[in-house]
């Protein structure tokens, strides 16, 4: 068996063209041009894997024909935007715009998203920076939700947002229950349970585990010689954490922010069992209602246009911000 | 000496400050986890020893009609009395971790191999190819899962298609025509023979690896681009192969940061209930049904508030056990600092 350095040393002028070295990258291994093809090849056939179902849904989405594909299109053979604009004008078969679906979603995702950062950042600071009794326990306790999803929780969840709700009990008078009723005879007029607010309130708890849990990953990596010498100097650590550790932790508070928004995107067990009424209906519960047992009478294009639109505002935010989302990622797990 | 015991009380004010202070910066937390998490879970315990069913949505617990039966929704869910059809709780139970082992024993491994590679010096076009193994990330589940379902559709779907195509090549003119979603016959009988493992769960393990892998890549490579290159240098300076410095540098240096992705990963395919619900809906026959997915149904279709609520408090305690065990394995509630 003749070894690498020996082939390098080849007159034969193929031998010498494949075993170049491509890698411009110097020091570390050398990269032959053959390994470098092979290594492109497998590249290759993983990025075809990854693009086939994303061709194959584009494709699907920018044809004009109602009827299934009868072979398979990977490259659109016509840009028609007949399914978007359906998609658009008619999202479902209730009385609700494509915008206020999508407002609905973003509300929802955005509200959450921002609340359970706020509450996670303050937890996470407590677990990374302090000792104190009961500290195992209750980081334990945290974990919680990420082990009973809010769906096993739902009918309490249902019970507990149903009992507040605001009656109009006629001439003029509103009654807040659970804190007063009206006698008689009252017309609900707003009902937690069936507003975005009452389904926001309940994913929060589940998104709570996973962004206390970053955070505090990524504050263990602060380090601490900053707060010391603001300590010495007198701060508190209130002022510690406003003034120093909270700015620090910007970019991570991003990043898990985001993280969370692309769940709370989709979230549609929740709102799918809470609402009732079509006007706060969101994005991911219309798209659910075009696959399943409801998907016989809705043409594919259509489907697919929607699944794009659903997974369009997400993939751009992501593909913005990726550097710092991976750095983010990473820096939250890499320890023992 | 009034002095010294002023000072030694104000001390003491600031001592007992300081001992408030974590717990103040808890509050929030605990107070939403409280109403949210803690008041339901409790509430649900104790529904789930009543028959609580439909009519009782109006009034909760306060409900007239309201049976307290005892362990029976407990006794009724183990040994299969409740009124549903394919449900046997210890084979979905052993289902739904084996669906999240292969699922984590695949994703792991490849994602580590894939970020090697693209951690290869001198790779061309190094920064497309990251940018596009990222989309699958990118793409929510619940779409994914849809498309995917879409994909494995007996008559009209993508992947039949190519295994048209590609049977074509071979000289087969028959059209392919497997049924991915419905045929109940399981591919390999052998494997994992008490809970039928059928097309549908080789069709979901494609569909999820393709939505896998990439986080485990991400997470990797942030890992592999921590480790220093000389160590690579010294190693084949002394004559180590490629595959002796993968064993012996890459993957004893990947092992703190994979370890907390796979838990996290298993946990997250244990509870995967929008992918799940909405490629099978853990059909046919319930052969791909995890326990959120039934517990759902049992709310949802069935209306059995009660089992319902016996079950949850059920993967409450499956799903604390794992818990437990994977964070005396990570020490993921340890202070690092300590």
């Amino acid at each position: 068996m003749t070894t690498y350095t020996e082939l390098k040393k080849s007159n034969n002028p193929v031998i010498r063209f494949l075993t170049m070295n491509t890698s411009r990258e110097v020091g570390g291994n050398a990269l032959p041009l053959w390994r470098q093809l092979l290594l492109q090849i497998v590249c290759l056939i993983i990025a075809a894997g990854v693009l086939f179902p994303i061709m194959y849904i584009v494709t699907l989405s920018f044809s004009s024909k109602e009827t299934r594909p009868s072979s398979l299109e990977l490259f659109p053979k016509e840009i028609s935007l007949v399914a978007y604009q359906q998609v658009l004008d008619r999202p479902t078969a209730n009385p609700v715009t494509f915008f206020e679906l999508l407002r609905n979603s973003f509300t929802l995702s955005f509200g959450v998203g921002l609340v359970a950062l706020l509450i996670a950042v303050l937890a996470a600071y407590a677990f990374s920076r302090f000792k104190f009794k009961v500290r195992e326990v209750l980081m334990i306790l945290v974990f919680v939700p990420l082990l009973m999803p809010a769906i096993g929780l739902s009918t309490p969840l249902y019970l507990l947002m149903n009992s507040f709700r605001i009656a109009d009990c006629g001439q003029g008078a509103i009654a807040v229950v659970p804190f007063a009723n009206c006698a008689a005879g009252s017309k609900v007029i707003f009902n937690l349970r069936d507003s975005l607010y009452g389904v926001g309130i309940a994913m929060v708890a589940t998104a709570l585990p996973f962004a206390i849990w970053n955070l505090k990953g990524y504050l263990d990596t602060i380090p601490r010689e900053l707060e010391e010498a603001a300590a010495i100097d007198g701060a508190d650590a209130n002022q510690i954490f406003f003034q120093i550790v909270l700015p620090l932790a910007l970019p991570q508070l991003a990043v898990t922010f985001f993280l969370g928004f692309i769940g709370h995107w989709q979230e549609f067990a929740l709102p799918w069992l809470f609402l009732t009424k079509p006007e706060s209906y969101t994005l991911s519960m219309t798209l659910y209602n075009m696959t399943g047992q409801y998907a016989n009478s809705i043409p594919w294009n259509r489907f697919a246009a929607m699944a794009v639109i659903v997974a369009l505002p997400v993939a751009i935010i992501y593909i913005a911000l990726q550097k710092q989302i991976v750095s983010g990622l990473t820096s939250g797990s890499v320890k023992g | 000496m009034a002095t010294r015991s002023m000072i030694d009380q104000a001390k003491k004010r600031t001592d007992i400050r300081k001992a408030i202070t974590p717990y103040t910066y808890l509050v929030p937390a605990f107070l939403v986890m409280s109403i949210i998490t803690f008041y339901p879970l409790i509430y649900q315990i104790i529904i789930s020893f009543t028959d609580f069913q439909t009519k009782d949505l109006l009034m909760g617990l306060a409900s007239p009609g309201l049976n307290q039966i005892g362990f029976q929704n407990y006794v009724d869910i183990l040994t299969g009395g409740l009124p549903v059809q394919n449900f046997e709780f210890f084979r979905v139970l052993t289902y739904n971790l084996w669906w999240a082992i292969t699922n984590v024993a695949l994703h792991v491994p490849t994602g580590i191999v894939i970020a090697v590679l693209l951690n290869t010096q001198g790779l061309w076009f190094k920064r497309i190819y990251r940018s596009l193994y990222i989309l699958p990330v990118v793409v929510p589940p619940l779409v994914v899962a849809t498309v995917w379902r879409n994909i494995f559709d007996e008559q009209y779907g993508a992947m039949n298609q190519f295994l048209t195509s590609a049977s074509m090549l071979f000289g087969s003119a028959d059209p392919v025509r497997i049924r991915w979603l419905e045929d109940f016959t399981p591919p390999i009988p052998w494997l994992l023979p008490n809970g039928p493992l059928t097309l549908a769960y080789y069709a979901m393990m494609i569909a999820n690896f393709w939505l896998g892998w990439p986080f485990m890549t991400l997470v990797a490579t942030g890992a592999l681009q921590s480790i220093p290159k000389d160590l690579y240098e010294a190693a084949s300076i002394d004559g180590a192969s490629f595959f002796q410095q993968f064993r012996n540098i890459t993957v004893p240096l990947l092992r703190p940061a994979m370890i907390p992705a796979a838990i996290y990963g298993f946990v997250l395919s244990f509870n995967l209930f929008n992918f799940v619900y909405f490629m099978t809906a853990g059909g046919p026959a319930r052969s791909t049904e995890i326990l959120v997915t039934f517990a759902y149904d049992l709310v949802r279709n069935l209306r059995l508030f009660g089992a319902a609520a016996a079950f949850s408090v059920i993967i409450l305690f499956v799903a604390f056990i794992i818990f437990l065990i994977t964070n005396r394995l990570t020490r993921a509630t340890e202070n690092v600092a300590e």
